[in-house]
């Protein structure tokens, strides 16, 4: 796989490269996720790794557990979501606070800057308000350059501190969805014989 | 024969998949019945023991035995836990950890909160659903003759096991592990890892 082909055409800046590399210098090695298109290359990176194993969950509380039950065992994690998983999690999220361990979550948003779909805003505007009820520290990323900077300074607050971290990487950053690009979607190019 | 129409006794039973665990198994237990039983059969620093986070055990058991995969792992729980965390058998079916057995504790009935029914109680089949999520084998116990079957795939089996063990409803003494959370898990990772644990 060569760094071009997954380019993020938003930005000239690997910032999912970026991410990779902070997780890669703090040895974390279950990565598990419910997709978001926003992790998409960051996904592909760690697939691609022979030492990160990738867990796809079913919703994404099994990931706050599992971070728990790997930590047991010795082992990082570093869980992926999209912002409406937060809802799912909240319950879960009580292991964090009574049993105080390294919690690294990177939610990308939906449902804030320029989101088209009105069913995603609920859950996007009560994202960091429900993160924080439950103890999480909640930083920012919206600028490209920074990104790598921000997770890892939030891998450092939840690896040293035993802490509950997440970053949401915004719209800003990931591109907020087209709404007139999907809702006249370009057939697929035909393979070629 | 109780309520429920089950006869095997759970502490006796949890005793029996317990004994002679030595250093190689480490459990997790899912919140109310299932841990109580475990701290009966003996508190140890390598049994994990849930208070609370229902639905909880079943993906707390699988990064523990991705984590670890030269150890045997068994997740205790009960039929309330488990149907919370029904997913998770998809997610485990997919990782396939060969260290990992499941054992539901199925009264039939939510213990903690009044006896009232689960849906195991109205014949929904968790083995079947575990058959279907991919799990390697399962078994399904209602006397004693059944579980020595259960031992063998909550202890030996190459993984993922799953068994579910039909248990009488009865009144018991809650008996309790340590508490806190923090506690119990810096105690199970020095009792694993040793001086790797303490951070």
């Amino acid at each position: 796989m060569t760094e071009s082909s997954l380019a993020d055409p938003s930005t000239a800046v690997d910032w999912s490269g970026d991410i990779f590399r902070v997780l890669k210098d703090w040895d974390v090695r279950q990565v598990c996720h419910v997709p978001d298109a926003g992790h998409l290359k960051l996904l592909t990176l760690c697939e691609e790794d022979n030492d990160t194993r990738t867990v796809t969950l079913t919703t994404e509380e099994e990931g706050v557990a599992l971070i728990l039950g790997a930590w047991l065992g010795g082992e990082r994690g570093c869980l992926l979501m999209q912002s409406s998983g937060v809802g799912n999690t909240i319950n879960m999220l009580s292991l964090a606070k009574t049993c105080r361990y390294p919690l690294l979550m990177l939610v990308t948003m939906r449902g804030e800057y320029g989101e088209f779909n009105p069913w995603q805003v609920p859950m996007g505007q009560a994202t960091r308000a429900t993160l924080e009820a439950m103890g999480v520290m909640v930083l920012d990323a919206w600028d490209a350059e920074r990104v790598g900077e921000t997770v890892a300074a939030a891998a450092k607050l939840a690896f040293n501190g035993q802490a509950a971290v997440a970053v949401c990487l915004t719209q800003r950053l990931i591109g907020a969805k087209d709404f007139r690009a999907l809702a006249e979607p370009k057939a697929p190019a035909e393979p070629k014989p | 024969m109780s309520m429920n129409g089950h006869s095997l006794q759970r502490r006796a039973v949890v005793a029996g998949l317990l004994s002679d665990r030595g250093d190689d198994l480490l459990v997790v237990t899912g919140l109310g019945g299932a841990n109580w039983d475990a701290t009966a059969a003996g508190d140890s620093p390598l049994t994990f023991p849930l208070w609370g986070a229902m639905g909880g055990a079943l993906p707390m058991g699988l990064g523990l035995a991705l984590a670890q995969p030269a150890k045997r792992v068994l997740i205790l729980t009960g039929d309330g836990d488990l149907l919370m965390s029904l997913g998770c058998l998809a997610t485990i079916g997919v990782e396939r950890p060969g260290n990992l057995a499941v054992v539901v504790l199925d009264n039939e009935r939510y213990g903690e909160t009044g006896r009232q029914r689960t849906a195991t109680a109205a014949g929904v089949d968790l083995c079947a659903i575990a058959r279907g999520a991919g799990f390697a084998a399962t078994a399904e116990a209602r006397d004693e003759g059944d579980l020595a079957e259960v031992r063998h795939l909550a202890r030996e089996a190459e993984g993922p096991t799953f068994s579910v063990v039909k248990i009488a409803m009865e009144p018991l003494k809650i008996v309790m592990p340590p508490r806190d959370g923090a506690y119990l898990k810096d105690r199970f990772r020095i009792a694993l890892l040793g001086e790797d644990g303490v951070v």
